[in-house]
């Protein structure tokens, strides 16, 4: 079997051996465990033949003229894939400690469910043409549906159609209006470099059909389509951590990359200023974004309003569609997603060892859960971007990327989104270690269980060696425009 | 033989139908039934082999040639209605008649009925004689009468007895449309009506004959206004009778209405002379909006699945009303995708009807741990209904989508999206209900027999493959538009 289809598959048969295996949980989580190793390595397996310049590629079926069901790996699918598939081990490592050290129930759906998922990102970024990209969207969607009302309380009900009512109307009303209109205009759904559109629209109609993409995406969670983002935060912290961080949205930022990339072609962008008004959008979606989160006393509201300002950043990068612009874009879906992943890890490793979720209860916590602390402040510095992490380099392809397009503005924009996340990052970092515990709260070590301390450790690990990393990265992502 | 494929495809049901009353032996007459249906299909597939290559397969009964004998004239538009209408019978008919008042060892009854309808069914749809047409449309209304009637709830006999009502006023519409037609042209066949009323067109009384077939059409057809009858018929038969009518009785009226424009009065006179489509799209988009929107309100599973046909006619003639190839087909696709996502669901609720006792929404709290087969059914039946991506509804949507954009129409394309995402609220109304609601105390944990599971999962798999594998519906739906615009327009 073709390797591109085997990855993609993978994560699907590991869904039906988890919900074989159920009734024995330790041979159940051993089934995910070995799927997420397996599909990592397949991916990995890839990735050296996309460095050189060669593009795996499979086509199940053709469903309608012109529209087929295709696989094609370039380089930014290869990135997410990548990317997601590593993190799947991580966090499937840090679910057991978590779901088993809080006692939740339905874990073998939970589990059959996150393997849907993960299989539909990697359909996502190895998709040849739009409908394959919409078919695995959706799939997405749909997948994280149960895992977003996993405790089924009514709280979680509303979360659910919150939820599912944003992605799903802006999904069925823009994207796929957008898809069709593209498809009535060049008769296929291609993605190519370049792009497909240049020469068959114009105009406002060019603005128009970039809007039905841009809010379409609504995972992309680009204002105003973003209250599913913290209203998802109602799930377990595994889910916030993979899906919120990084699988679910940056499917979204990813497909907004790759549309704008492969389907208007970013040239075709630049020459005509259509994405002019995405820029300010996704500006003022960062720095909005970046505000709320100051105010929020949950510690995950508090991360995902960060998630929605740092996923602008992505926006960002592929509307100003310079090639720098959108390097840092391409990268900052790997950065933000391994800093963030980190964040959400330590979120849930201190509700589950010490049972605090607001941001008033951490003080001096930092004495008894250093390793969880310490990984907190290096997963921060990622996200706030300064060496030595990886959030450091896409922040800086970004502003360079701006400054070569000659949008001066973007570059001041950045900048001070920066100090807005040191604003909501630094005191909860501050708070654990040097403000005094409450009385009666004083006392020794007290970490999460290691499945879940192993692994945000490994994040943040991973963080800062992503800054050593990126010269691998950018020589990757190069072919994506045209370098 | 085979030369005689289209007599027997009507003949054969209609014919076993009093051989059934008879035998009266429940077994043998189940299967004598399940042997005709399944022959049927074979039969049906076979025609549609042959129209799609030779065009039309003509059969003149006892060799009388045209205008002295009736003809039966098959293309591919109404082979494919053939396969529709026995494949939805094949599938269903093994669950027989639980559920439904008929007593123990008066089975027969049910079958014979059955036959009738099924056979009046495809009569309708394989004949090339409007007067004929007529005849086989009350054989197969009166026979549904029946089933309808005999839903184990007595208000099935009232359901069925108002439809019986609005029924026959619209066989009558019909009929006098025909007569109307006849008046005018001295003939019956539809291949020679094409013809004479060329000349005579523009008068006054082709123009009321017109109206006439089509309220009667739409009667039956359940467009808009006159839908009054479909919720309360359905909602109240067996859920076997439910499952078929909806899968099958709509379609075919849609095949008379396409036969009506298209073939006999030419669509250059319906939509340019006539401007039928100021009336259709406007009917049709209320439809889409008023029927989803009801379905969202209704309590009851059934009648839920009721309203929700309503609203997928609509855009069955939304897709026509758009005159254009494409369009057509849109329609035409969405028959064969809406029987295979509408038969599955409300057999369902037939599951769902024999082991909770009741189709209302509450008692299906819990739903998917009690009968996890039958919830994840629905689920993806209903992820059909919503039109997401690898199901039929996609296919439909895509196709009824792509016909607008196609004619720049961009309100209507946004109205076909925003009304989809109605759907999106009935049918996740039904997942909450089912997956976040705990069963209600001392509920059994039961699934529904195989003998339900099966035809259920057989339509609800089968609307996940033609979601993927669109070259038999999608590929043969614009055929079949092709021959109905070329032919005559």
């Amino acid at each position: 079997m073709n390797e591109v289809l085997l990855s993609v598959m993978l994560p699907l048969c590991g869904a039906v051996l988890v919900a074989v295996t159920g009734r024995n949980a330790n041979l159940r989580d051993a089934m995910t465990v070995v799927t997420s190793l397996v599909t990592f390595a397949v991916v990995a397996s890839i990735a050296p033949q996309v460095m050189d310049g060669a593009r795996p590629s499979a086509e199940v079926l053709q469903v309608l003229p012109g529209v087929s069901l295709a696989f094609r790996i370039e380089p930014l699918g290869m990135l997410f894939g990548l990317v997601a598939s590593s993190l799947w081990i991580v966090t499937s490592i840090y679910a057991f400690g978590y779901m088993r050290g809080h006692h939740e129930a339905n874990q073998t759906r939970f589990f059959v469910c996150f393997a849907i998922a993960i299989s539909a990102a990697l359909g996502i970024a190895f998709s040849a043409n739009l409908f394959t990209l919409f078919l695995f969207y959706e799939a997405m969607t749909f997948s994280t549906y149960p895992l977003v009302t996993h405790h089924g309380t009514p709280e979680a009900k509303r979360a659910g159609r919150v939820y599912l009512g944003i992605l799903v109307t802006t999904s069925v009303a823009f994207l796929l209006f957008a898809v069709l209109w593209t498809y009535s205009l060049v008769g296929h759904l291609e993605f190519r470099s370049g792009g497909i559109l240049s020469g068959h629209i114009e105009g406002t109609a060019l603005a128009i059909l970039l809007g039905l993409f841009a809010f379409g995406l609504g995972k992309a969670a680009l204002m105003p389509f973003h209250r599913w983002l913290p209203a998802a935060m109602v799930a377990p912290t595994p889910v916030s951590a993979l899906l919120h961080a990084v699988a679910v949205v940056k499917a979204g930022v990813f497909s907004m990359v790759k549309i704008l990339v492969y389907v208007f072609g970013i040239d075709f962008l630049h020459d005509s200023g259509a994405s002019v008004w995405l820029m300010y959008l996704a500006a003022a979606s960062i720095l909005i974004a970046s505000v709320r989160a100051i105010a929020m006393e949950n510690l995950k509201a508090r991360l995902a309003y960060s998630t929605i300002s740092q996923l602008s950043y992505i926006t960002l990068g592929a509307a100003l569609a310079t090639s720098s612009a959108v390097l840092g874009a391409g990268m900052h879906i790997a950065m933000h997603a391994v800093g963030k992943i980190t964040l959400f890890f330590c979120a849930g490793a201190i509700y589950v060892a010490a049972h605090k979720s607001e941001i008033s209860q951490l003080d001096g916590l930092g004495r008894r859960m250093p390793i969880t602390f310490a990984a907190f402040f290096l997963g921060s510095l990622s996200i706030i971007g300064v060496p030595p992490t990886g959030g450091a380099w896409s922040k800086w392809y970004l502003a360079l990327g701006a400054a070569e397009g000659h949008q001066l503005v973007f570059v001041f924009v950045l900048m001070l989104s920066s100090l807005l996340s040191i604003a909501y990052l630094m005191p909860i970092v501050v708070r654990g270690f040097f403000r005094p515990s409450p009385e009666g709260e004083e006392g020794g070590m007290q970490e999460a269980s290691l499945a879940m301390v192993v692994p945000l450790s490994i994040t943040a690990v991973g963080s800062v060696a992503l800054f050593l990393f990126a010269p691998q990265l950018r020589e990757l992502l190069l072919p994506v425009v045209g370098g | 033989m085979s030369e005689h494929f289209p007599a027997l495809q009507v003949l054969l049901p209609v014919l076993t139908a009093p051989l059934c009353l008879l035998l009266r032996h429940p077994t043998l007459v189940r299967v004598l039934s399940l042997a005709v249906t399944v022959g049927c299909l074979g039969i049906s597939l076979a025609l549609m082999e042959q129209a799609r290559e030779v065009g039309t397969v003509v059969y003149e009964f006892g060799n009388w040639p045209r205008p002295l004998g009736i003809e039966y004239a098959v293309d591919t538009t109404n082979a494919f209605v053939l396969v529709i209408v026995s494949m939805i019978a094949a599938v269903v008919l093994p669950i027989g008649c639980r559920n439904s008042q008929v007593p123990e060892g008066r089975e027969y009854l049910f079958y014979s009925a059955f036959l009738l309808c099924f056979g009046g069914l495809l009569g309708v749809a394989i004949t090339g004689d409007v007067f004929n047409i007529f005849v086989f449309l009350e054989i197969s209304s009166l026979a549904t009468y029946i089933l309808i009637a005999m839903g184990r709830d007595r208000r099935a006999i009232m359901a069925a007895y108002s439809y019986l009502i609005v029924g026959t006023i619209g066989a009558t519409f019909l009929l006098i449309g025909i007569g109307l037609l006849y008046q005018m042209t001295g003939t019956l066949n539809i291949a020679d009506l094409a013809v004479r009323l060329e000349d005579v067109k523009e008068t006054r009384t082709v123009i009321v004959a017109f109206a006439f077939a089509m309220v009667g059409i739409s009667i039956k057809l359940a467009v808009l206004p006159l839908h009054h009858w479909l919720p309360n018929a359905y909602t109240h038969a067996p859920p076997v009778v439910s499952a078929f009518l909806s899968a099958t009785a709509t379609k075919v009226a849609y095949y008379l209405m396409l036969r009506f424009i298209y073939t006999i009065l030419g669509a250059g006179f319906v939509f340019d002379v006539l401007q039928f489509d100021v009336i259709l799209t406007p009917l049709s988009l209320a439809a889409m909006f008023i029927g989803s929107l009801a379905a969202i309100y209704q309590t009851d599973f059934k009648r839920l699945l009721a309203y929700s046909s309503i609203a997928q006619i609509g855009y069955m003639t939304l897709g026509l009303s758009l005159n254009s190839e494409l369009g057509a087909a849109a329609g035409i696709v969405h028959l064969f995708n809406h029987a295979l996502m509408k038969g599955g669901l409300f057999l369902v609720a037939g599951c769902v009807l024999l082991r909770v006792g009741s189709t209302a929404i509450v008692d299906m709290r819990g739903l998917g741990s009690r009968m996890p087969l039958t919830a994840s059914a629905l689920v993806i039946a209903g992820l059909g209904m919503i039109g997401v991506p690898g199901t039929v509804g996609f296919v439909s949507k895509w196709a009824l989508v792509s016909a607008a954009l196609d004619q720049q129409a961009w309100q209507i394309t946004v109205l076909i999206l925003l009304s989809s995402l109605l759907a999106l609220v009935y049918v996740w109304r039904l997942i909450e209900v089912m997956y976040l609601t705990e069963a209600p105390e001392g509920a059994e944990r039961r699934e529904a027999p195989p003998l339900y599971l099966i035809p259920t999962w057989i339509l609800v798999l089968a609307s996940v493959y033609f979601g993927f594998n669109t070259e038999s519906t999608l590929g043969v739906a614009r055929a079949a538009a092709h021959q109905l615009l070329g032919g005559a327009g």
